[in-house]
């Protein structure tokens, strides 16, 4: 079994006198596509929200590979290596499709001030590499086509396969999709299916995913974590979620 | 035509009227008369009284006939519109530079052919130049609406007017301490408001503008009050004075290269050096427009979430912006004091920052082409029009409106340059 990566213990979230995250527990190791499924409102995406930042959660324990991130603000999170998509897509529209890769290793990059006005030795590599590297991924992920245009002239999959490049430019260790196959379709949902396993195979990638998409969850998670209303109501692998009654009651209603 | 849009129609008619008297009527009808020491009002001419009443109901009919007016000339065309492709390829970075390129030799030669005053308005004109590129990093670049930017060009005054007047530093002693100060006022408010967004923003740094322009009026054992400080020096040419006779230790311009004094050459020698801040922040802003700094403004400007999701400081990155922008109206502030000799706290209120930002407005957001062609009418137009001063206001008003209509997006708004993937 691999090092555990992410360890959440009894996050809850609490908006005023709603309860909207309670006693959430998740364990992803390394390497792992762990999926969190639930019908809709469930609390996926506030999930989602407190682990990257967005939200401080009222109560529980983050740990990224043993060291609490609760607490730490968006952006240090995702300096810590912990990146995630949006599920509505969340691109910068009226820049092209590279330079939204180029703005994602904005930390990597020589930012220093003096340098890049006179156009240092230092400042063009460093420029360069970042091209390069954005050239690579803008490769991967079938886009190299459509690299000069605006981000938001491009298709809806090309989009969604954007963001995730972008994701992939600041070197992540947990990638974190929110529902990345809604409004794609079948052929898109499967070239998206390989893209992670890609991902996970290739780069060492661990992946956290909310997906309503049942058939792309079912084959490509290692572990499931169900979420009804706000509360963890199973996990386990997918054969086990499958034949679960409890999660075949919240998805279908009572019988 | 429905009864019911008649009445509305006959509603908005009639008030529009009533608008053409109400501020007609004051502002034409009554005229001000000093009689002694005393005010006295006095009723305008019937010919001016009758003018106003002719305008209300001519704006009472207009209002009602527009709808069937403007569908019989639905036909002709309005108001001319530059072709789509010619405006494309005036907002093309490339054309952009090139235009830059020739206004700078126009600029370089225009001193030795303009007249003194045309290089003293020029000069003017500069000053507004470079205030209007300071702005745009924060406005049209980082996207933050700062309506206090003259606070940070009067520190910048206040900086050089004080240090030369207490501790006698020289002008280019004093232009990158001045710019420093600016830059430093501009992180200090910027690192507690920036969390704030939009109007919010507008609100706090418009405040800000105010309490610098009171604070330097109510600091009489400093600042002077509200006489300012006078005698400020003028810039020098490495250690030589344009002035007629040099101070102890000082030797003149004329003098040092044998030629006839000439008051012209200190207007000139002003004019080069607002050129040269100008050149100046051209260049820093086209190289930050390439940098990793100016692309992390666009984003930021465009979805503050995402940048956030992957890892950019956005306070961080908004402070950058803040402070750049102040530190540019620190330089053109020290200058302006230096132009001036003399500053005081009635050069730097509000109205300036309208100004200022009218400029970016109006210019089209984030392009330096754009500015300086505001600038030129902004400063020029009231220039020129000295006979119609009273109506400044209603002049600006009047462009800004047939702006919104005709070229909302500024008059040569620009194409960011684009880094391109080259196979």
């Amino acid at each position: 079994m691999s090092r555990s990566l992410l360890e959440v213990r009894d996050l809850s979230m609490r908006f005023g006198g709603l309860l909207a995250v309670n006693g959430v527990r998740l364990d992803v190791q390394e390497k792992q596509v762990v999926s969190m499924i639930g019908p809709n409102g469930a609390g996926k995406t506030t999930v989602f929200n407190c682990l990257t930042g967005f939200y401080q959660p009222t109560g529980g324990s983050i740990q990224l590979r043993g060291e609490p991130i609760h607490g730490l603000a968006g952006h240090q999170i995702a300096r810590k290596g912990v990146v995630r998509t949006f599920q509505n897509v969340r691109l910068f529209k009226d820049m092209t499709a590279v330079e939204n890769l180029l703005v994602a290793q904005h930390r990597h990059l020589n930012t220093s001030f003096l340098s890049g006005l006179l156009k240092t030795p230092a400042f063009r590599r460093s420029e360069q590499d970042a091209m390069e590297f954005a050239a690579h991924w803008l490769d991967r992920v079938d886009l190299l086509d459509v690299a000069n245009r605006p981000a938001g002239t491009l298709a809806y999959g090309q989009q969604r396969r954007l963001e995730i490049a972008r994701c992939m430019m600041t070197r992540p260790q947990l990638l974190m999709l929110d529902e990345p196959a809604a409004g794609l379709n079948p052929r898109e949902t499967e070239e998206l299916k390989q893209l992670i396993g890609m991902l996970r195979t290739e780069h060492g990638v661990t992946v956290l995913l909310i997906e309503h998409d049942m058939h792309l969850v079912m084959s490509i998670s290692d572990h499931i974590y169900v979420i009804n209303q706000g509360t963890p109501l199973a996990d386990g692998t997918p054969e086990q979620i499958r034949s679960n009654p409890d999660v075949i009651k919240a998805y279908l209603g009572e019988a | 035509m429905s009864s019911s849009t008649i009445g509305k129609n006959l509603k908005t008619a009639l008030f529009s009227a009533l608008l053409v008297l109400a501020v007609a009527y004051p502002v034409l009808g009554l005229k001000l008369t000093t009689v002694g020491i005393r005010v006295e009002v006095h009723g305008a001419s019937p010919l001016v009284l009758w003018t106003i009443a002719a305008a209300a109901v001519a704006m009472f009919v207009w209002q009602l006939t527009r709808e069937r007016v403007a569908s019989a000339c639905s036909g002709i065309p309005g108001l001319p519109s530059l072709p789509r492709s010619t405006s494309n390829f005036l907002t093309l970075p490339s054309t952009q530079r090139w235009a830059i390129l020739a206004l700078i030799v126009i600029g370089l030669a225009w001193p030795f052919f303009g007249s003194r005053g045309a290089v003293d308005i020029a000069t003017l004109i500069l000053i507004y130049v470079l205030l209007g590129l300071g702005l745009n990093i924060v406005v049209g670049l980082a996207g933050l609406l700062d309506l206090g930017y003259v606070g940070f060009y009067a520190v910048g005054a206040y900086s050089y007017a004080l240090l030369s007047h207490y501790f006698g530093l020289s002008f280019w002693q004093c232009l990158p301490i001045a710019g420093a100060m600016a830059a430093l006022f501009g992180f200090l408010l910027g690192f507690p408001v920036l969390r704030l967004r939009g109007d919010y923003l507008a609100i706090v740094t418009l405040g800000f503008g105010e309490i610098i322009r009171i604070l330097l009026r109510n600091m009489t054992w400093l600042t002077g009050g509200p006489n300012g400080i006078s005698g400020i020096d003028k810039p020098t040419l490495f250690g030589l004075t344009f002035e007629r006779r040099a101070a102890e230790g000082m030797q003149t311009f004329h003098e040092f290269f044998g030629i006839a004094y000439n008051s012209n050459h200190k207007v000139i020698f002003l004019y080069l050096v607002a050129l040269l801040l100008v050149l100046l922040a051209l260049f820093v802003i086209n190289r930050l427009l390439r940098m990793p700094l100016g692309r992390a403004w666009e984003a930021l400007r465009e979805d503050e979430i995402a940048c956030r999701a992957l890892g950019l400081n956005p306070t961080l990155i908004k402070l950058s912006a803040f402070t750049l922008g102040a530190c540019f109206a620190g330089f053109a502030g020290s200058f302006f004091a230096a132009r001036q000799g003399l500053v005081s706290p009635e050069s730097f209120t509000f109205i300036e920052s309208a100004i200022i930002l009218a400029i970016v407005v109006l210019g089209g957001m984030g392009s330096q082409l754009g500015v300086i062609l505001a600038a030129v009418v902004m400063i020029l137009l009231p220039e020129l029009a000295r006979e119609f001063n009273e109506y400044r206001m209603l002049m600006f008003g009047a462009l800004m409106v047939l702006m919104m209509i005709w070229r909302p997006q500024g008059l040569l708004p620009m194409q960011r340059p684009h880094l391109e993937v080259r196979r």
